[in-house]
């Protein structure tokens, strides 16, 4: 593998000779405040869904509505124990079921699409580019009206109540494909993938060892769409059986509560969306690492 | 392994050479494996997305209410859709307004915002960009929007505009004809800052940093040149996903659209053929009609894709 060492190296000893123009310090200065000002401003909503969550019964009620919280309290949370309980199927099955679930079809789904996106971008073989333009097609045929086809296909081959309902659909879907297709022949040079071939390293291995790193950040960056997405996922329709359900669907027992619940649903959307914002920091923290990290293992 | 077969090739005639690593080592030692590592993915390609896609273009060309048999009526529902339906061709020109405007600016900002908050370190990064991607996280945002546009005094506008004395009546943001599509632009831009715009980021991950320093070399003075001549053709592959999921969200936009404004928008001002779509499909049960209308927004969309792909191509170098 010292070929392969050895271009890693090169890139790495580059890296200290670059020499990059740099902004005034006004400048510097206005990017900043633009950046955070824009970003507050994107952050209004969660901003809203944390305040309201510790809001007391009387301030939910409130007219004109108050955008943050005057008297927190934790209330909406410490209540959340006792709603569950009435649940026919004990929380910790739910939560099982979306942690399981959500882990294994994330990590199985990057592994499919980056595999085919490798293949589609670095094969030879005949009629790659005609899958690669099927894809960007399929991505744009709206969902909506490939409900009720995809609806028989699923019953036909009985996932109907099912685990398999969360995990074989979301493998179909053509985004990380287009994606990691895109990352990999912009961002992962043929030289690389020579000089392993040379080393003797099958496809596989080329794939698992050497792609893989490389393209570390795209593969942070589809663990979070593709985290969000399964972990939000509500079958509608697809799932009767109540041990088989996952936790936006409990969410959905609680919300129908109406307004005297609208604090816990609040409470329980903020709880929610903490597995993905932790997802979302650790990824995005380490994808900056890629490149100097990239190394190979042998 | 490797060795040996190359050296047995080297002894041969250059004909045979050629011929036998085409059609051999090249079938075990690439093909092979390759498509082993495609097979996964086509198989559910194929069975969940492309058996759907041509089923539902069948269907276009049935009248199907879900309940009763398909029953085949040729293009009948393609003559409706654009001799006698006024309503669909007020959603096309909706869907057309508000994509070439929302498309190519979500398309602008999601790249200069990735652009700029590249430049950080990774800490900082990842905290400017958790901030501008919130909207996505938090699933439906948009009712933070119907309370800021609200109607009446108490609006978050409203009520700004009516203190600095700007305006001296409320207005009806959401049921007034001429704002309606202005605000779904924004709140579209807002919300937009997803998909596109940490593939950009970490499309800028990877822009090598021999190629800056290649790009001093040759006499690039100042960071428009940089952007112009080194960012933006590496950053190639990842602007073509960027502008194909911009045409996606944009085309098919109407979530936002029915949660602000309702549907039918005052004056049909943001209907859009999505809308109308959904409404067929799950309101009057139209299904072949619904079906009709999304390959008529797909060939939009293709043609929509074939176009960015020519302007796309003037950067490439």
């Amino acid at each position: 593998m010292n070929r392969i060492k050895q271009y890693f190296e090169d890139k790495r000893g580059k890296k200290s000779a670059v020499k990059r123009y740099t902004r005034s310090k006004a400048g510097n200065f206005a990017l900043v405040f633009f950046l955070v000002a824009g970003g507050l401003f994107s952050m209004l909503p969660l901003i809203y869904c944390v305040s309201t969550s510790f809001k007391p019964l009387d301030e939910l009620l409130i007219f004109p509505p108050r955008f943050l919280v005057h008297r927190p309290t934790i209330g909406n949370y410490t209540i959340l124990p006792d709603l569950m309980a009435s649940l026919k199927v004990p929380l910790s099955r739910y939560v099982f079921n979306s942690v399981a679930i959500t882990l294994f079809t994330t990590f199985v789904y990057i592994l499919v699409a980056l595999m085919a996106a490798y293949a589609i971008s670095k094969g030879t073989f005949k009629g790659r580019n005609a899958i690669f333009w099927t894809v960007q097609f399929a991505l744009m045929f709206n969902a909506y009206t490939l409900a009720v086809p995809q609806y028989l296909i699923f019953s036909k081959l009985g996932l109907i109540d099912t685990y398999w309902i969360y995990i074989l659909p979301p493998m179909a879907s053509t985004m990380g494909v287009f994606l990691g297709k895109q990352y990999i022949e912009g961002y992962v040079p043929d030289a690389l993938l020579e000089a392993a071939k040379i080393d003797g390293a099958n496809q596989f291995k080329v794939f698992w060892s050497i792609v893989m790193p490389t393209i570390k950040p795209i593969w942070l960056t589809l663990l979070l769409f593709t985290f969000r997405d399964i972990w939000a996922m509500v079958p509608s329709g697809k799932i009767f059986s109540e041990e088989l359900k996952i936790l936006p669907q409990v969410v959905t027992q609680i919300t129908a509560g109406g307004t005297a619940r609208a604090g816990s649903a609040m409470a329980v959307t903020v709880i929610m969306m903490i597995p993905p914002i932790i997802v979302f920091l650790v990824s995005q923290s380490s994808v900056a690492e890629s490149m100097s990290s990239a190394g190979i293992k042998e | 392994m490797f060795k040996n077969k190359d050296n047995q090739a080297a002894k041969m005639p250059a004909a045979s050479k050629k011929l036998s690593s085409f059609s051999r080592d090249k079938l075990l030692t690439e093909h092979i494996p390759m498509l082993t590592m495609l097979a996964p993915f086509l198989i559910f390609f194929f069975v969940f997305t492309i058996i759907p896609i041509f089923a539902s273009i069948a269907l276009s060309f049935t009248s199907y209410d879900m309940i009763s048999p398909a029953k085949f009526v040729w293009i009948e529902n393609y003559r409706r859709m654009i001799v006698e339906d006024t309503t669909f061709s007020v959603t096309v020109r909706n869907t057309l307004i508000f994509a070439i405007i929302a498309g190519p600016l979500g398309f602008l900002l999601s790249f200069v915002l990735a652009w700029f908050v590249n430049e950080f370190t990774p800490k900082v990064r990842a905290f400017l960009s958790f901030m501008f991607y919130a909207p996505s996280l938090v699933g439906n945002a948009y009712f933070i929007w119907k309370v800021a546009f609200s109607g009446d005094s108490y609006g978050y506008i409203n009520s700004f505009l009516l203190s600095l004395g700007i305006i001296t009546a409320p207005i009806v943001w959401l049921k007034t004809e001429g704002y309606l599509m202005t605000i779904v632009i924004i709140v579209q831009l807002w919300q937009s800052m997803g998909v596109s715009f940490l593939s950009n980021i970490s499309g800028l991950q990877n822009v090598s940093r021999d190629m800056y320093e290649a790009g001093a070399i040759d006499g690039i003075r100042n960071r428009w040149q940089e952007l112009r001549y080194i960012t933006l053709p590496a950053m190639q592959p990842m602007l073509l996903f960027s502008a194909v999921m911009q045409i996606q969200s944009s085309f098919s936009a109407s979530t936002l659209m029915i949660e602000l404004a309702g549907y039918p928008s005052k004056g049909n001002a943001v209907d859009t053929i999505v809308s109308l779509m959904t409404d067929m499909a799950t309101v009057r049960y139209e299904l072949g009609y619904a079906c009709a209308m999304s390959v008529v927004l797909f060939v939009m969309m293709v043609a929509a894709r074939l176009l960015v792909g020519k302007i796309l191509k003037i950067f490439e170098k």
